[in-house]
Parts: structure tokens; C-alpha cells; sequence
């Protein structure tokens, strides 16, 4: 094991997640699996291989950019569709400075 | 909270580093085609990309690319050729996606730096990076019936451009970080990247400030204060914190690191106690953006259009117009005021007198009238011919005086009414000899103590010719004049 169960909480703390104690024993075991795997993948040499995290294609330094043109957003109606607790044109949500 | 007295912090040395975010004057937000409106009714400038819809993908602005590519060569920082996105995760309700799009490891630009004076002594503080950012939306926690229970959001905001500015830990004193924080802003304003209206929150300042013992070589641990919202809660908030810390260390306290809030009401920074896993952002490449390039040939397009920054435009004034220090300082403040100088010096010829024009007279009349240079209803080219009447002797300082606010007023070029007025100052010698000899036949009294030593009855005498000339005798023609004839 590469992970600790201590770990799996912290990482499922920060990610927002309330995680059943059967839940924190499944994750321990499907995270050591991926650590492993990324282990196996470092054993292959790649010296003189830029790192990538990307998929690239050849362009100009400018074809994934936008220009500054507005367009038309949303009316606020629909940008509140979604909202769970719609309120005077704002999302409004529980009071909470910070997360507990 | 115990404050340390001054003759305490004496002892210490403070280190002082700022973080200053600024908004960049696009029309539209950094990764979608929402406009950017300050004031709008909330929730009506947004999006799928900023809501963070499911399979929304954000698509940068080049515009918010080359501002903040401009404020990089501004701060004389080097643009790195390639440069890299990524997520700062979080949980806030006003970051709808979960996590910011920043830049972390290869920021777009780092090494640059601001030079300062304070008290005279010239100091260069170091920029350590420059990177691209969105904003988040707003939380509103007051003012509504039921504020008690809930927060109302506006994402409005949300996806902004930003750039994060963060400084080298080289400021000393509340006045540098003061003095780095005006001189920066001003460059950005010149270049036209940002407003940086502090007002509308277009330029965020955070310090880090720490103390340590003179002469000490390792830094203090620092505490990040939050919500320096104009330029003296900057200095208020960080040395409130310089004395804190003081009292904090000689009372045999230990400074913990945090993340402290300044308190505008009380003039106290107060801890925020954050959690102490609320810094774990476990940052990582943003999947949705590609890395960004900007090329030399880019780089260089952008470096030729920007214009001359503030700090070598005040350098070329005092070497190229012989203006003082504080002058060239208050004329190159902001641009329109800068080119405004610049028209005046070269329409009437004479530098030095064109900035007495302008940052005396001029400036008391916009002053009065609640006007900004740009709205001048003297033409930078009227004050010139202005400038140059009296500089040539056609127009005396005294009813120079009197036509400025007529100009004012009317938008009039000074020649038509001068004229009209019979202003111009009199070139018959004639004529000023004649006032003259008839000033002198009327006050004896005055001419002979004049010959008996009394010399000060000199300033009386050319005060009578100057009012029988209607102010349009040159005085030193006068002075001349009345010398040689009292012998």
C-alpha cells in the first residue's frame, strides 16, 4: 500500500466529499491502484521528452485565442435555471463564510 | 491588541512584499464572450463558460493577452516565451467551476522590477512574476431580509481578466510599499492595461509583512493582510501590523503564518483563522487550454506600441525642458496630462514657463471648476500662443493673468482677445516715456526721497506707471526706464 486511509480523508476533505467508511476502504484501494500504475509508467525512460499535459497541434501563436468581441450572454432567467435557491436575480446560497 | 512604541519598532527592520491584482481593460472576460459591465444588474453577464456548465470550455482573449503582455514590458519584467495555465482548486459559492484558471509554475512573465524614491533616496524593488488569471463573482453577505441566513451571489464578475503582480520581499517601510504601489500604478495606467480604479476593486492589494531584529539576516515569519483597498489603508493597515508583530515578538510571543484582514473602521488587521489545509490548492495543468506562446516577433509588435512609461518621460522632461524634479513629476502624473504639457511647451516655445502656466494658473482654474485636464476648455495649443505672447514680451504675466480665465471661459484662442481688449503690451516707447515723466511731475515727495537714498519708494513709483499703463507697460522696460530718469 502507497496510501494511508488517513490520506484518502484528507484528499476526499479537500475535494469537498463526505466519504462512508466502505467508501474510504474502496478509495484506498482504486487510489493505491492508479499510484501504482503512474510507478509503472516511470519506469519507461523519457529523457529528452518534453513534458506534455496538452494535446498540441501545429499552429500559430495565436489559434487558440479569441478576440475581444462581446457577445450576447445569458438572460438572467436562464443563467438561474439551475439555481437550487434563485433569489432577486442572484444565486443565493447557505450562509457560510467559511467551510467547516 | 498591544501596539509596540515607536522607540520598539526602531529596533526591528520590516519586510514588505505586495501581491497586486489588476483588471484588465478588455471588453470582454478572460476566457468567454461575456461583456465586461461594471454596475450591471447581477447575474445578466454570464455564461455557460463562467457558470461552469457541464462541457463548457473556456477560450482565452487575445486582447487579455496582450494587456497583460504590455504590463509585463511595463514592469520591465521578461516575457516568457512559452507560458502555462492551471486549476487552483477551491471551494467558494462565488467560484461556480471549483477552481480558479491560474498560472503556477511557468507564469508569462517573471524578473522585472519598479523603481522607486522615497525622501529623495532612489531604491529598484524587484517583480518577481507576472501571471494571467479570471476573477470570481461576488458574495453578497448584507442588505438583504434574509442576509442573516443567506449569502446572495452575482457572478457577474466571475471570469474577469486578472494579472497577479507579487513583489520581492525589498520594501522596508509602509512609505515604500506606498510609493511602489503609486509608481505601479501609473505605469499600468500609461500603458492603458487597467483603469486601476481602486474604487471598483480594478487594482487588489495584498503585503506580506514580517520583522526582524536590524541587522538580522533571516526574515521574520509574515502574515498576508487582506483588503487594502486604496492607497492609506495600504500604509494604515501595514504599519498597524509592523507594530503588532513588534509587540507580539518582544512580549516572547511567536508569529504564526496567516492570512490577516484589515479592519477600515478600526484600523486593525484582525486573523482571518483560515483552516490549516485552506492553502493545500493542489494545483495541476488546466486540460482545457492549451500553453501559451507568445513569440519574439509577437512580443516585439506589442513592445512598439506602447508609449513612453511615466518614469522615463519625468527623467526626459528635467534633461530635455530643464524642468525640476516636482515638476516633471506632477506633469507626467497621467498621460493626458503629460501630452497636454508637452503641446503647451512646443507651442510657445518656452518649457520652463509653459509648466508655471500650466501647474499654476491652468491648474487652479480646472481645480475650481471640478475638471480633469482631459476636460480643459483651454486648448493645450490656446495656452501655448498664450505662453509664447508673454515669454515674447507681447503680453505682460499680469494681464496674462486676466486673459486665462476669459479663455476659460469662452474657449477662445488668447490672440482675438487680446485685441479686442487692448491688452497688448505697449511697444511705444513713446508712449510708457510720456506715463512716466508724468508720474514723476506728480509725486515729488516720493522722487525725492527716492535721491535722498530711500530707495524702496521705487517699488511705489513703478506702481503708478503700471496703473496709468493699465498693467500693458512692460515692468522692466518701466524699471529701466525710471532708474536712468532719477538718475
Amino acid at each position: 500500500m502507497k496510501l494511508t486511509e488517513k490520506e484518502v480523508r484528507h484528499v476526499a476533505n479537500l475535494a469537498n466529499l463526505n466519504l462512508t467508511e466502505e467508501e474510504v476502504a474502496k478509495m484506498l484501494v482504486d487510489l493505491d491502484g492508479i499510484l501504482e500504475h503512474m510507478d509503472r509508467l516511470k519506469e519507461i525512460n523519457t529523457d529528452g521528452v518534453a513534458p506534455m499535459s496538452q494535446v498540441l497541434f501545429d499552429a500559430g501563436d495565436t489559434a487558440s485565442l479569441r478576440a475581444d468581441v462581446p457577445m450576447p450572454s445569458l438572460p438572467n432567467a436562464d443563467a438561474l435555471l439551475n439555481a437550487p435557491q434563485p433569489g432577486q436575480g442572484y444565486f443565493k446560497v447557505p450562509k457560510v463564510i467559511e467551510r467547516s | 491588541m498591544e501596539l509596540a512604541p515607536p522607540e520598539l519598532i526602531a529596533k526591528y527592520q520590516p519586510v514588505i512584499g505586495l501581491e497586486v491584482h489588476v483588471q484588465l481593460a478588455t471588453r470582454t472576460k478572460i476566457f468567454c464572450s461575456c461583456e465586461m459591465a461594471f454596475g450591471a444588474p447581477p447575474n445578466t453577464n454570464v455564461c455557460p463558460v463562467c457558470l461552469a456548465l457541464p462541457g463548457a470550455l473556456p477560450v482565452l482573449s487575445m486582447d487579455a493577452v496582450e494587456l497583460a503582455v504590455k504590463a509585463s514590458l511595463a514592469l520591465h519584467c521578461r516575457v516568457n516565451p512559452v507560458s502555462r495555465f492551471a486549476r487552483k482548486n477551491y471551494f467558494y459559492p462565488d467560484s461556480p467551476k471549483g477552481y480558479q484558471i491560474s498560472q503556477y509554475d511557468e507564469p508569462l512573465a517573471e524578473h522585472g522590477y519598479v523603481d522607486i524614491t522615497v525622501d529623495g533616496v532612489k531604491k529598484r524593488i524587484g517583480v518577481t512574476r507576472v501571471h494571467m488569471e479570471d476573477d470570481a463573482g461576488k458574495s453578497v453577505h448584507d442588505g438583504f431580509r434574509d442576509s442573516d441566513r443567506n449569502t446572495y451571489v452575482d457572478l457577474n464578475r466571475c471570469g474577469a481578466p486578472l494579472i497577479e503582480i507579487v513583489s520581492e520581499p525589498d520594501m522596508r517601510s509602509s512609505d515604500e510599499a506606498y510609493a511602489y504601489l503609486t509608481e505601479l500604478k501609473q505605469a499600468l495606467q500609461f500603458v492603458e492595461v487597467s483603469t486601476c480604479d481602486m474604487e471598483k476593486g480594478h487594482l487588489r492589494c495584498d503585503a506580506n509583512v514580517s520583522v526582524m531584529l536590524k541587522g538580522a539576516e533571516k526574515f521574520g515569519t509574515r502574515a498576508e493582510v487582506k483588503n487594502l483597498n486604496s492607497f492609506r489603508f495600504l500604509k494604515l493597515a501595514i504599519d498597524y501590523e509592523i507594530a503588532r508583530q513588534v509587540a507580539l515578538v518582544e512580549s516572547g510571543g511567536r508569529m504564526v503564518q496567516e492570512t490577516r484582514l484589515f479592519n477600515a473602521d478600526s484600523g486593525e488587521t484582525v486573523s482571518m483563522r483560515s483552516k490549516e489545509d485552506a492553502h493545500d490548492y493542489r494545483y495541476f495543468p488546466e486540460p482545457d487550454l492549451v500553453p501559451l506562446r507568445v513569440s519574439d516577433e509577437w512580443k516585439a509588435r506589442l513592445a512598439a506600441s506602447m508609449p513612453e512609461l511615466p518614469a522615463d518621460k519625468r527623467q526626459r522632461f528635467v534633461t530635455e525642458y530643464g524642468l525640476r524634479e516636482y515638476d516633471a513629476q506632477v506633469l507626467t502624473l497621467t498621460r493626458p496630462m503629460s501630452e497636454f504639457y508637452e503641446e503647451v511647451a512646443s507651442v510657445s516655445g518656452d518649457p520652463k514657463t509653459a509648466a508655471n502656466w500650466l501647474m499654476g494658473d491652468l491648474a487652479g482654474l480646472l481645480k475650481a471648476a471640478g475638471k480633469e485636464i482631459e476636460e480643459s476648455p483651454v486648448s493645450a495649443k490656446h495656452l501655448g500662443e498664450l505662453v509664447a505672447m508673454v515669454s515674447k514680451g507681447e503680453l505682460t504675466g499680469k494681464s496674462a493673468k486676466d486673459v486665462l480665465p476669459k479663455m476659460f471661459e469662452t474657449g477662445e484662442a488668447p490672440g482675438p482677445i487680446v485685441d479686442r481688449e487692448g491688452l497688448k503690451t505697449m511697444s511705444d516707447m513713446g508712449a510708457v516715456e510720456k506715463i512716466i515723466d508724468d508720474v514723476i511731475a506728480a509725486n515729488p515727495k516720493q522722487v525725492e526721497q527716492y535721491k535722498s537714498g530711500k530707495t524702496a519708494v521705487m517699488g511705489f513709483l513703478v506702481g503708478q506707471v503700471m496703473k496709468a499703463s493699465r498693467g500693458q507697460a512692460a515692468a522692466n522696460v518701466v524699471n529701466d526706464m525710471l532708474k536712468t530718469k532719477l538718475g
